[in-house]
């Protein structure tokens, strides 16, 4: 018997069991009130009370043993677990009863248990963010024992291609020795990064204008779930969008002016990231300008300024460190978007100011290493995590700049 | 009118009103032009993908001779192969091994068309060769080939045979990655965000609780497929491509979105409630379980769909924990191999044969109509239930 099917037995023999506890404790507790013992809490909880003592031990155990198992400390054997965890629950339901009383708090104890389980539920995200660091860092330290940082960080040239005829011991002489410069890659995602941003501020930033500034309700109502639908189509979407479409229109308009381009430039997905990250300037950007107190645009009103010139002289500089942050979580979403890049860029890493030309990002490379039929510790598949370590650092610095920033302008005017 | 300090105020005047024009249409000028791109841009994937929602079919004679039992070509005319699926030739020995009436007869039935001539019937690039175009052309106006409604795309698997693959498998895969994700995000970020709003005392751990989940909900979606790879695939050695690592590691990511909506229906009831149950002997908990929670379940509703309608498009982190793999078959259980709609996309979107481009838009349109119809529920959820206080 395997250790899951042991585990699957031992839960529907405990399933059962802690209904019947709660019926029991229930029961027990409803006839001694109807013979007149006023009872401390509603009958009900000295039910969840005892039904808490099946299933909570067990499933420790189980949680304990399953793991020790992955720690690879310890493996218990099937059999003995589930019948552990099922001799537990018995235990349990027998233990349980014998508290049930007219003293006895039942509310109070199953309140504080809900109460542990809610802050369990809360310290969940800190588990995240730990597995995501600790994922992430411990098998790009594997990576950087094989290639050094420095090399990583400066290097200009990305061919990991021949990493695993290496490591598998099928290289000859003639096999070019891989690679693993990472800057072309981080040019290009900045590259493509830039072109997204040239389309989404100021695009974004003039329609937070408008609607905070000059829209009418009715114009409000419309365009701003419109936006909003710009920021709910999967990414993959406006991939195949950027490919099929927005990425031949380019070459075209550039044979027609006699440039080359290729297919597969840098211009395509940039353009389709930037409308795409619209919504998320606009609708931040929005909070902040109206959050601008009425006062500041009267008193420019009063002394005679336009519309326009309240809004470039006196709204967006009180706005601006808002709009600043808008910005940088708009940044740290392009650098990490992926499947426009992987749909729309070019896989050759390339050095170039030349947007008509093929790039690739970082986001590229890790799919591309990750996808692969390769061995799980080739110095290719673990340059995935040297990139994502440094994709997390680059966007977690983005993502508390952005805050600090946001909550100074929030003290200044909230 | 006199000018003060040598200035033409007139002038002045119209340089500001010009300038105020300007800036006012630069601003209408970014509010249509998003709106124009995504007309343009839902226009152009309808083009591209209603075609695939009608499949080319054609009606054919078919000889079950007892040589076509071994040589299926030998079935029909030599140039109607050309023009047939290769999904119907390859099954005529075992269509005639499963019915033994069938040999010796011939019969007239409609079947499906190759891609190259579907794609030539609905009039688009093809590679058929010019004497197959001339015989699907008689062959229309004999009223032997037409255009049907496309059944095949919504009730079979992926296929290397673009007049074959449909969404199926991909949609049901999808199904089983949202049921995970939202058995586990849901309870789990109901109750921190129930904590963090009702009881969390002011500390450092509430505090570190707090701007994790900011962070968490900013980074990017492809880490949580590291984390996926790392965590769940190589140690805890949850199968790969399962429906289930997806769904953990999708589950992952919408938590911190699950959170903050929830937090913020739970803000928007007033305290009021809270202290009348109170002071009728309620314990916190019971406050929280009898009043606010139902009280605010329309918004915490209308996040979690919106949330899950994220995941629903998500795709980088899955491709990471495998879900691009070539699966024709809808997924029997949690553990076995899945795909999802997105994932679906991405495979037949990088597939070099033309017809496959057609299936990606129309896949598209599907998603696209899925994910309309969750964020629809939802704002009609919050326009129906929602109080204002």
């Amino acid at each position: 018997m395997t250790m899951g099917s042991a585990l699957q037995m031992a839960l529907m023999a405990i399933l059962p069991l802690s209904v019947l506890a709660y019926m029991a404790a229930r029961r027990r507790a409803g006839a001694d009130n109807a013979r007149g013992t006023e009872f401390h809490s509603p009958l009900v909880y000295y039910g969840w009370y005892s039904c808490l003592w099946v299933a909570l031990p067990s499933m420790g155990l189980f949680v304990l043993a399953g793991l020790l198992h992955l720690l690879h400390i310890a493996t218990v054997p099937g059999p003995v677990l589930a019948g552990g965890g099922v001799a537990l629950a018995a235990f349990g339901l027998v233990w349980s009863q014998r508290a049930i009383g007219r003293d006895f708090r039942a509310i109070q104890q199953v309140e504080g248990v809900v109460r542990w389980a809610l802050i369990g539920a809360s310290c969940i995200s800190i588990l995240i963010t730990i597995g995501i660091v600790v994922s992430v860092v411990f098998e790009a330290m594997q990576f950087f024992r094989l290639v050094s940082l420095w090399d990583f960080l400066t290097g200009t040239k990305w061919s990991p291609e021949t990493a695993f005829l290496i490591s598998t011991g099928r290289a000859d002489g003639n096999v070019a020795t891989p690679e693993f410069g990472s800057l072309p890659l981080f040019a290009g995602t900045f590259y493509i990064t830039a072109v997204a941003m040239l389309v989404a501020v100021p695009m974004g930033l003039f329609a937070a204008v408008y609607m905070a500034e000059y829209a009418s309700q009715r114009v409000r109502r419309i365009a701003k779930p419109a936006l909003e639908i710009l920021a709910g189509i999967p990414t993959v979407v406006y991939g195949f969008f950027a490919a099929i479409t927005v990425s031949p229109f380019i070459v075209h308009l550039a044979e027609l002016v006699g440039l080359e381009a290729e297919y597969t430039n840098a211009l395509a997905p940039g353009l389709v990231m930037g409308v795409m990250i619209i919504p998320l300037v606009s609708s931040l950007s929005d909070d902040v300008i109206n959050a601008v107190p009425q006062a500041m645009r009267e008193g420019s009103y009063a002394l005679g300024a336009t519309t326009s010139e309240t809004i470039r002289k006196v709204v967006l500089p009180a706005a601006l460190p808002g709009v600043v942050s808008a910005v940088l979580l708009a940044v740290s979403r392009a650098v990490g978007e992926t499947m426009i890049v992987v749909m729309a860029a070019g896989l050759m890493p390339n050095l170039t100011w030349n947007p008509l030309k093929s790039m690739t990002t970082v986001t590229v490379s890790i799919v591309d290493s990750l996808t692969g039929d390769q061995a799980f510790d080739s110095p290719q598949t673990l340059s995935a995590f040297g990139l994502g370590l440094v994709l997390l650092v680059l966007t977690l610095v983005l993502n508390v700049v952005s805050l600090v920033v946001i909550r100074k302008f929030r003290e200044q005017y909230e | 009118m006199a000018s003060l300090f040598g200035i033409d105020e007139k002038k002045l005047l119209r340089r500001r009103r010009a300038a105020e024009t300007r800036f006012r249409l630069c601003a209408i000028a970014a509010l249509v032009l998003a709106g124009a791109f995504l007309v343009f841009f839902l226009f152009d994937i309808g083009r591209k993908g209603y075609p695939a929602f009608q499949q080319g079919e054609l009606l054919v004679t078919v000889n079950y001779t007892t040589e076509a039992h071994d040589n299926p070509y030998a079935a029909m005319d030599p140039d109607t192969v050309q023009i047939v699926s290769r999904s119907f030739t390859r099954l005529i020995p075992s269509m005639m091994a499963e019915n033994s009436r069938l040999i010796g007869t011939t019969q007239e039935i409609w079947v499906l068309a190759s891609a190259d001539t579907d794609q030539y019937m609905k009039g688009r690039p093809n590679r058929l060769k010019p004497r197959h175009q001339a015989l699907v052309d008689t062959m229309r106006q004999e009223g032997k080939a037409r255009l049907a409604f496309n059944w095949g795309f919504f009730e079979s698997g992926d296929s290397k045979l673009p007049e074959l693959a449909g969404i199926r498998a991909a949609a049901i895969g999808s199904l089983y990655v949202l049921l995970i994700t939202l058995a586990i995000s849901f309870p789990v970020g109901v109750m921190c965000a129930v904590y963090l709003e009702e009881f969390a005392p002011d500390n450092r751990l509430t505090q570190v609780i707090e701007v994790n989940i900011n962070n968490l909900a900013a980074i990017p979606s492809i880490l949580y497929g590291l984390l996926g790879l790392a965590i769940f695939i190589n140690f805890m050695g949850v199968a790969r491509s399962s429906a289930l690592v997806g769904g953990l590691t999708l589950s992952l990511m919408t938590l911190p979105a699950i959170i903050i909506s929830t937090r913020a229906a739970i803000r928007s009831i007033p305290p009021s409630i809270r202290e009348a149950a109170l002071a009728l002997g309620a314990t916190p908990l019971q406050v929280v379980w009898h009043h606010v929670l139902p009280l605010s379940l329309p918004g915490i509703l209308t996040g979690t769909i919106i949330g899950l309608a994220r995941a629903m498009g998500e795709t980088a982190p899955l491709l990471i924990v495998g879900m691009m793999a070539y699966i024709p078959e809808a997924p029997e259980n949690f553990s076995s191999a899945a795909t999802v709609l997105p994932a679906q996309i991405f495979t037949w979107a990088s597939d070099s044969q033309r017809a496959f481009s057609e299936r990606t838009a129309a896949g598209i349109l599907v998603l696209l109509v899925l994910l309309l119809g969750m964020n629809a529920t939802a704002i009609w959820l919050r326009n129906k239930y929602e109080r204002k206080w």
